[in-house]
């Protein structure tokens, strides 16, 4: 039962990471390799401003949510748009966002380790208990979740209910055709590549409320969004949500079950279980 | 056999037979440093075996590299060492050859995705083993191989390596992964099985990136996890070779020997700062030099006649 309520808690704050990483990969089709150190980036934030200013973590991550999303469109516009431009084929620009976005995840680790140096960070906050069936829980933990879900339910309505999201939609299926019904693809996909940011980095602002974190564990987290995301299928960001709350249980149970260190060696487990039996994905349809 | 390679070859063998009276000349740093030269050399040639003509970036050396390490380390006292090196590209080849059924029939990104955390993942298994086994989190190397001993078998590796490329660049493999590299589509249309190509040729790579580990396990006295699974080995690796060019048998060496010393110099001037550095060589070999230096040289060479004429 604890098992199922903290994994199931850590899970909502894995769906928002996952769901950013899946915006810029389903429509911008970038494969950003520095989405674990958005995430850090979005926890150092959030502690900056509760241990230096007191500032709630809850009203830190809507506030970056600007910054971060204007910095994630600069990336795209100016990092990612000319490997577009220049690539002859999805494969060769495969490679270049790969090692380009993988570059740019380094930097910004070695820009936090002079910023805040090598240890490791946590804060208290919100750590009184609450119950839930007899059982004491951390209250970060929970509203954390409620957070996390008002932002995907958020996020869901905006891309199904707008012309917008419509478009973004539009653009992650295809941008050939979304091309030649007048959709600047371009744009878009810096709009995706930007909220997709944003919503990562309010992600490690939740985590940051009840996880220890460094600067260099961005590719921690990077693996677990990118798990979850080829788990969940690449265009349905319920796919998404559902695979983060299979994570979430299955780490929660193996490090209480079995041992905290294996976490990632969990993570690995249900990996190369979808690789084998559904490599499309919980929701995906099968490429023809 | 043509001039041109008749040439290489002769140019190869001198280098090579130049390189092995290293230690003789130089000991202490100068030898280090030539180790981890070859070694580099050896993991960075390997890796482009693979990596070069599918464009399938590997990020999983550290992992192989540590297996391969540890298995010396942990049956040091059972088996006679020959017996081990023997052993270590096994358990490389068997890791391989699971990670490529399970990945390369899928699209690039998985594999990708799949070797970025490896290293990470069997560093925590190991760790498990070993914690729940009761034993210490390292384990003591000792042998009677000496430094001297370590760089000539990395040599002789490193010239058993580069025939080998040499050898598969020229066969009907290499010339299968150099068409699925273009496209794989094609690749597969024209009756080429392009998963069985793929998983030979990283089978290959992995298991002397295993036996590498091996042999160097010897250097380092005392084994722990964190050394033996360095994830930045595996960055280093890829920097490397496509910082020298990989579509070339010799571009990897020019990346690996001037990028050696300079990390060398980095590591003891500015150690928070690697980070900082591995990235900014990451972006400037995609935005910049996109086929390394030995794209470079070939430019150059191809433009003076221009400018002559």
């Amino acid at each position: 039962m604890d098992i199922l309520i903290i994994g199931v808690l850590l899970g909502g704050a894995y769906a928002l990471m996952a769901v950013g990483l899946q915006l810029q990969y389903g429509v911008a089709r970038i494969m950003n390799l520095a989405n674990g150190e958005i995430l850090v980036a979005g926890a150092f934030g959030a502690f900056w401003f509760f241990t230096g200013s007191q500032v709630s973590p809850l009203i830190t991550v809507i506030g970056y949510a600007p910054v971060a999303f204007a910095a994630n469109w600069a990336i795209y516009r100016y990092l990612m748009l000319p490997l577009v431009r220049r690539s002859k084929s999805e494969g060769h620009l495969e490679v270049d966002s790969i090692l380009a976005t993988f570059g740019l995840s380094f930097i910004l680790v070695g820009v936090m380790l002079a910023l805040f140096g090598g240890e490791f960070f946590s804060y208290s906050f919100l750590e009184k208990p609450f119950d839930i069936m007899g059982q004491p829980y951390e209250q970060n933990r929970l509203v954390a979740f409620l957070y996390a879900a008002a932002f995907c339910v958020g996020l869901y309505v905006w891309l199904h209910r707008t012309r917008m999201g419509l478009t973004l939609r539009a653009v992650s299926v295809s941008p050939e055709a979304s091309r030649r019904v007048g959709i600047d693809v371009a744009g878009a996909s810096a709009l995706a590549f930007g909220l997709g940011g944003a919503i990562t980095a309010a992600g490690g602002g939740l985590l940051s409320t009840f996880l220890v974190f460094d600067a260099s564990i961005g590719i921690i987290f990077t693996m677990k969004a990118l798990v979850i995301v080829i788990m969940g299928g690449l265009r349905d960001i319920r796919g998404s949500i559902v695979a983060a709350f299979v994570l979430g249980l299955t780490e929660t149970a193996v490090a209480s079950l079995i041992d905290p260190g294996l976490t990632l060696a969990a993570a690995y487990v249900v990996f190369i279980l979808v690789l084998l039996f559904r490599p499309q994905g919980i929701f995906g349809r099968r490429a023809t | 056999m043509t001039g041109t390679e008749k040439t290489g070859l002769a140019v190869g063998a001198a280098i090579f037979l130049a390189a092995a009276f290293v230690p003789l000349l130089s000991g202490g740093y100068g030898l280090s440093l030539a180790v981890t030269v070859v070694m580099y050399a050896v993991l960075t040639t390997s890796w482009t075996l693979f990596s070069g003509p599918t464009h399938y970036i590997s990020l999983a050396t550290a992992a192989f590299f540590g297996l391969g390490m540890y298995t010396v380390a942990a049956l040091i006292d059972v088996f006679p060492y020959p017996v081990l090196l023997v052993m270590a590209t096994a358990v490389g080849a068997v890791l391989a050859a699971l990670i490529g059924l399970a990945t390369l029939r899928l699209s690039g990104v998985y594999f990708v995705i799949f070797t970025l955390g490896l290293a990470e993942m069997v560093r925590q298994l190991v760790t498990w083993v070993q914690t729940t086994m009761g034993t210490s989190s390292g384990l003591v190397v000792l042998t009677g191989i000496d430094e001297p001993m370590i760089y000539w078998q990395l040599l002789a590796l490193a010239a058993a390596v580069y025939l080998a490329s040499w050898r598969i660049g020229r066969s009907r493999l290499g010339f299968a992964l150099r068409i699925i590299g273009g496209d794989e589509v094609v690749a597969r249309h024209s009756g080429i099985n392009t998963a069985h190509a793929k998983i030979a040729l990283f089978v290959i790579s992995g298991s002397v990136a295993a036996l590498t580990g091996a042999i160097l396990a010897p250097r380092w006295t005392y084994v722990e996890p964190v050394i033996a699974f360095s994830p930045m080995l595996s960055f280093l690796v890829v920097i490397m070779a496509l910082l020298g060019g990989v579509h070339r048998l010799w571009g990897p060496l020019l990346g690996v020997i001037p990028f050696t010393f300079l990390w060398d110099l980095v590591t003891a001037t500015f150690p928070n700062q690697t980070a900082l550095m591995l990235g900014l060589c990451f972006l400037l070999i995609v935005y910049i030099i996109p086929n390394g230096f030995a794209g470079l040289i070939e430019n150059l060479i191809r433009r003076r006649p221009l400018l002559a004429g």
